[in-house]
Parts: structure tokens; C-alpha cells; sequence
């Protein structure tokens, strides 16, 4: 996939070199390395407030964090009240369930059928090759957002809605995860399958037992960002699901921050715990999200 | 870009043998394809499709099947309505809003970063985790953030000597530039990596010449940054137009549209025609007019793309 951000971490070309080469610049290289680490710190911090302002928040008593944001930054008693009340109730529990049981069958089923199809495009000469990569590149442009209506009645139709699957099957087809599977695909050397090709293996062991465990990064990739994406999704879950035990944790909070009042410990708390299972997963697999994520956008 | 894998030349060994291996491949191809296929007729080009067949229809909810024959009459209708044309003009406003923000501040938050020679994880942490965090999450914190007169927001304005006023997601002049806030801070860190990463595609050896001639690092970044990144920021733009013309999130969840109808935008006046109203047939014309609106751009995209890629090799 792409080269990204991992090497050259270091790269800061000139400033080492610079300063004595070239000693009577107004502005060398020094300073400017100085102005410009104060400059991405500051930024840096500001644009970690909101997190750890929510996270203070939820951390507060409701009663306090009504009286407004000067009082929940000076009032450190620290409580885990409105966690041990959310996570005391079914509602989140169930939320979590509808998340993960969707991210998850969905991120399988996109990894397993978009590999397939890159495989095919990828190493298999057959006709009407072409009709296909055609049909791949006016997929990635269809904006599915906007297709909510049509999805719905098409969900409707087949009698799916308020169940899991009318959020999975929605957001299988994405495109996106052909198009870096058949790159990633397209890199490996034709080589290493000659060896089974001649012993007479079927393309499906070639695509399972050659191609498949050579591509771990990508399937970590293409599997953490769809995961990452059916979990964030609001728009479908929010006009799919209707019961309330079924509803995403997005869906879920959204539908019921208004019953929460002025209790914004609480609020601050819900928001955090949706959010939570997503920053785990960014902890342990950065790399591959940020790789994931630049390659997306970059063939998108 | 990176797309250096993509040239790999087809092995001219099959070739030879392509007859009989080009129909045995036919079959076991299609076999590979069908799973994803299925999925893509169902979901993805079959409700495109229909979309279009709905559009001429008065299709609603409530009945089954598509309804009595409209022809043009929902676009009719669609383009005569006020709040057609004003949800677009929100939508519109923004991206607006949004974009310059978006690709400027990634741009620097970028180009500073690679300068840094510690602590970079702890940048691409910053900039990057929101926005990785659900919509939902995003809209929560900043509407407490936003809560009129006692909100952090109101502190900060207070701190710097400003009044706060009513608040800024209450007023129909500011609440768009409340949710642009929020989505600033939310989907910068998408711009910023897609910037690191075309910065590490800089030749070192540029700047190295750059210094050699006595260039300042502001002269590098403008004479050497700027331009090696041009293929980026117009990837960037394109990506950012068409992600600002399909907001929905944080419309919905921060001020449902309001004050009164002075943040609707585009996808919620589609969802709304159609699941509260159930005019499913109006709803669908709606949708195509956004459709083509985003079409036209990812067309452009992937000519733009091209046309850059051709002039690389």
C-alpha cells in the first residue's frame, strides 16, 4: 500500500546542517524550528481541550458540572458516579452489542468479498474484466449517503429493517476496499504462486493459501477503517433501527441525550464511552489506521 | 503518488497460453466477483438506479410500490421550494465554511510537524484521534463546549475580553459557524495525515539545493513545499468539497437544523421529505439534484487525478 509516515521521522532536512553554513540569514533555520515547535505545541494542546474537557466532565458530579465550565475546572473531586450509572443500565450494554455485532460481521464480510473481487481483478484474465473495473470506478464516485432513501425502501421491501442487517448489508459493497485490495494485490510477485500454480492448485487455494497470508497490512487496514466506519455511521442506524435495543451507540445517545437534562456529567461520560472502544483500537493499531486512512484517501 | 505498484508489468507468459487459460479464468472469476457483486447491484448500484425511477414517481412510504407517475413534477416542485434552495445554500455555506480552514491549517499543522524531530506521535495523536471519534461524541462535547453563557466556549470569549453572547448554536447568524467549529476539529486530522504523507514524498535532496542556494525555510515551504504538494491539496479539495456537500452528522445531532430552518442542509431536507412527510417520489428528486451536484465533482476528481498522474510518468 503506501509508504507512509512511518520512515523518515527524522526528516527535518536542513536544520541540522543549515545554521552554521549560512550564519548571517535574519531568520535561519534554528529559529525557525523554535517558532514553529512553540507554535505546533500550542495548537497541539488546543486541540486537545475538548477531549479532556469532556473527559473532566464526565468525571464530575452532575450537580456541579450544571453550574458551568469555571466550576468543573476548578472543582477536582473526581467521581466515576455517571460511568457506574451508564454502565449500570441495559441501554449502553445493548448499544455496544448492536456496534460491535455490526462493525464486526460487516468489516469481515467487506474483507472477505472485496478480496475476493480484487483477486479477480487482479490475477484472473477473463472477459468482461474491463465492464467490471468500470463498474469498481463508478462505485467509489456514487456517494451512498445519499442513496438513504432508496436503501431504506429497498430494506423495507425485504422486510430487514430493525435488524442488524439492514445496517450491515448496506455498507458491505464498499468499493473503496476493491480498489486497495487489487493494488496491494497487483504488488505481489507472480512468483511466489508459480510453485502452486504448477502443482495444479485451484485459484481459490492460490487466493487463500498464497495471496491472503501475504497481505496481513492490508487486511489490517481495510478491516480497522470498516470497523471504524460502521461504528461511526449515524445515518443509516439512525433511520433503520427504530427499537431502541437494537439502536448502534451513536443512534442510541443521539436518541436519548434529551431525557439526560441537565445531568452533562452524564452526557460527557455517554459521549466518552462511544468513543472509547475507537480510541483503544487507535492505541494498539495507530500505524495501520493512519496508513489505512492515507491510502483511502489517497485512491479514493 | 505512491502509486508505484500499480505499473508492475503483466508477465507476458500467460499470454502465450491465453486461449484455453482466458475461459477457465472466466468462470472461476466471475465465482470470485459474485459475492461482492450481489452486494454492489443490491446495495450500491440498485438504489442508484431506483432513485432514479422514484423520482418520477409518487412513491411514498405508506403505500407499497412506486406510486402514481409524476414525471418532472417532483423536480418542479423541488426547484420552486424555498427551503430547497436554502438547505442547498447551507450546505453550500458550509463548505464554505469548512474547506479553506481545512486545507490550510492541515497544510501547516503538516508541514510543521515534519520539521519536528521529537514527539511527532504525539502531534498526529492531537490532530489526528478526533477524528476517529463518532459523530455523536464529536456533537456532544462541543454542544456542552457551546452551552450559552456558562460553556467553556463562553469562558475562553470571557478570558479574552469578548461578551458572550447568546450563544452561538442559538443564533440563526452563527450556528453554522458553531457546527464548522466543531467539524474543524474533528476532520482536520484527515487533511493533516494525507499531507504527511505526501510531505514524505519530498525529495530531501530539494531542500538540500534550496538551503545550498540560501534559501529560508519560508522560502523553502513556499518554493519547494508548496508546489511538490500541488497534486495533494487538489486531492484534498476535491475530497473535502464532496465530504462538506454530504453533512448530515453534526447538523442532526448538534442543532437539528435550527434555529428554525437556519442550518438545513441538504441530506436532512431529504430525510426529512421522505421520513416525515413520506414523499418518498419528491425526497428521491432531491437526492438525484444532490447526486449530480457530487457526481459533477468526483468526476473532476478523477479527471484532475489523471491528467496529474499522466504528466508523472
Amino acid at each position: 500500500m503506501t509508504t507512509v509516515t512511518a520512515r523518515r521521522r527524522t526528516a527535518s532536512p536542513v536544520s541540522s546542517a543549515a545554521p552554521s553554513r549560512r550564519p548571517h540569514r535574519p531568520v535561519d533555520s534554528r529559529t525557525f524550528n523554535i517558532v514553529a515547535a512553540i507554535v505546533l505545541v500550542v495548537f497541539a494542546i488546543i486541540w486537545l481541550i475538548p477531549s479532556l474537557f469532556a473527559l473532566k466532565t464526565s468525571l464530575t458530579d452532575n450537580g456541579v458540572a450544571a453550574t458551568g465550565a469555571s466550576e468543573i475546572l476548578k472543582n477536582w473531586n473526581l467521581t466515576l458516579y455517571s460511568y457506574s450509572t451508564l454502565l449500570g443500565q441495559n441501554d449502553i450494554w445493548n448499544w455496544y452489542t448492536a456496534s460491535a455485532i455490526t462493525s464486526v460481521i460487516t468489516a469481515a464480510l467487506t474483507v472477505l468479498f472485496a478480496s475476493m473481487a480484487a483477486f479477480a481483478l487482479s490475477r484472473l484474465r477473463f472477459r468482461g474484466s474491463n465492464l467490471v473495473l468500470l463498474l469498481i470506478i463508478l462505485g467509489i464516485m456514487i456517494p451512498t449517503q445519499v442513496l438513504i432513501v432508496p436503501i431504506f425502501q429497498l430494506l423495507n421491501w425485504m422486510n430487514l429493517l430493525n435488524t442488524y442487517w439492514s445496517v450491515i448489508f448496506p455498507q458491505v459493497p464498499a468499493v473503496i476496499a476493491v480498489f486497495i485490495f487489487k493494488q496491494f494485490f497487483d504488488g505481489i510477485p507472480r512468483e511466489l504462486e508459480e510453485a502452486a500454480r504448477i502443482d495444479g492448485a485451484s485459484q481459490w487455494r492460490i487466493y487463500w493459501s498464497v495471496i491472503m497470508p501475504l497481505s496481513r497490512p492490508v487486511i489490517a487496514a481495510v478491516t480497522i477503517l470498516t470497523f471504524v466506519g460502521v461504528w461511526n455511521n449515524l445515518l443509516l442506524p439512525l433511520f433503520v433501527l427504530s427499537n431502541p435495543d437494537l439502536m448502534t451507540i451513536p443512534v442510541g445517545l443521539a436518541t436519548v441525550q434529551g431525557s439526560f437534562g441537565q445531568r452533562y456529567a452524564d452526557i460527557q461520560a455517554g459521549a466518552i464511552l462511544a468513543a472509547l472502544p475507537l480510541v483503544i483500537l487507535y492505541l494498539i493499531f495507530q500505524r495501520q489506521i493512519v496508513e489505512g486512512v492515507t491510502g483511502s484517501g489517497l485512491k479514493g | 503518488m505512491t502509486t508505484t505498484t500499480l505499473t508492475v508489468p503483466r508477465s507476458g507468459r500467460s499470454r502465450l497460453t491465453a486461449h484455453p487459460r482466458a475461459i477457465r479464468d472466466t468462470r472461476s472469476a466471475w465465482l470470485f466477483i459474485a459475492p461482492f457483486g450481489i452486494f454492489y447491484l443490491a446495495f450500491l448500484l440498485g438504489p442508484t438506479i431506483y432513485m432514479f425511477i422514484m423520482s418520477f414517481f409518487n412513491t411514498s412510504t405508506v403505500r407499497t410500490g412506486l406510486g402514481s407517475f409524476a414525471g418532472f413534477a417532483n423536480y418542479a416542485e423541488m426547484l420552486t421550494r424555498a427551503d430547497f434552495w436554502s438547505s442547498l445554500w447551507h450546505t453550500l455555506q458550509f463548505t464554505i465554511y469548512t474547506t479553506p480552514p481545512l486545507v490550510i491549517i492541515a497544510f501547516v499543522f503538516a508541514v510543521l510537524t515534519n520539521r519536528m524531530r521529537h514527539a511527532q506521535w504525539f502531534y498526529r495523536l492531537a490532530f489526528f484521534l478526533p477524528f476517529i471519534l463518532p459523530s455523536a461524541t464529536i456533537s456532544l462535547i462541543w454542544v456542552f463546549i457551546f452551552t450559552p453563557s456558562t460553556g467553556l466556549w463562553a469562558l475562553a470569549q470571557e478570558a479574552l475580553g469578548m461578551t458572550p453572547g447568546s450563544g452561538v448554536l442559538s443564533s440563526p447568524n452563527t450556528a453554522m459557524i458553531g457546527i464548522a467549529i466543531a467539524t474543524l476539529w474533528w476532520t482536520l486530522g484527515f487533511n493533516y495525515v494525507l499531507y504527511l504523507a505526501g510531505l514524505q514524498e519530498i525529495p530531501r535532496e530539494l531542500y538540500e539545493a534550496a538551503a545550498v542556494d540560501g534559501a529560508t525555510p519560508w522560502q523553502q515551504i513556499w518554493s519547494v513545499t508548496v508546489p511538490m504538494l500541488s497534486r495533494t491539496t487538489t486531492l484534498v479539495l476535491l475530497l473535502q468539497i464532496i465530504a462538506s456537500l454530504k453533512i448530515f452528522d453534526q447538523v442532526y445531532l448538534m442543532t437539528g437544523g435550527g434555529p428554525g430552518i437556519s442550518t438545513q442542509v441538504s441530506l436532512q431536507l431529504i430525510t426529512g421529505t421522505a421520513f416525515t412527510d413520506n414523499r418518498v417520489g419528491a425526497a428521491s428528486a432531491a437526492s438525484v439534484l444532490l447526486f449530480i451536484v457530487i457526481i459533477v465533482i468526483a468526476v473532476i476528481r478523477q479527471v484532475a487525478d489523471r491528467a496529474a498522474a499522466r504528466k508523472e510518468f
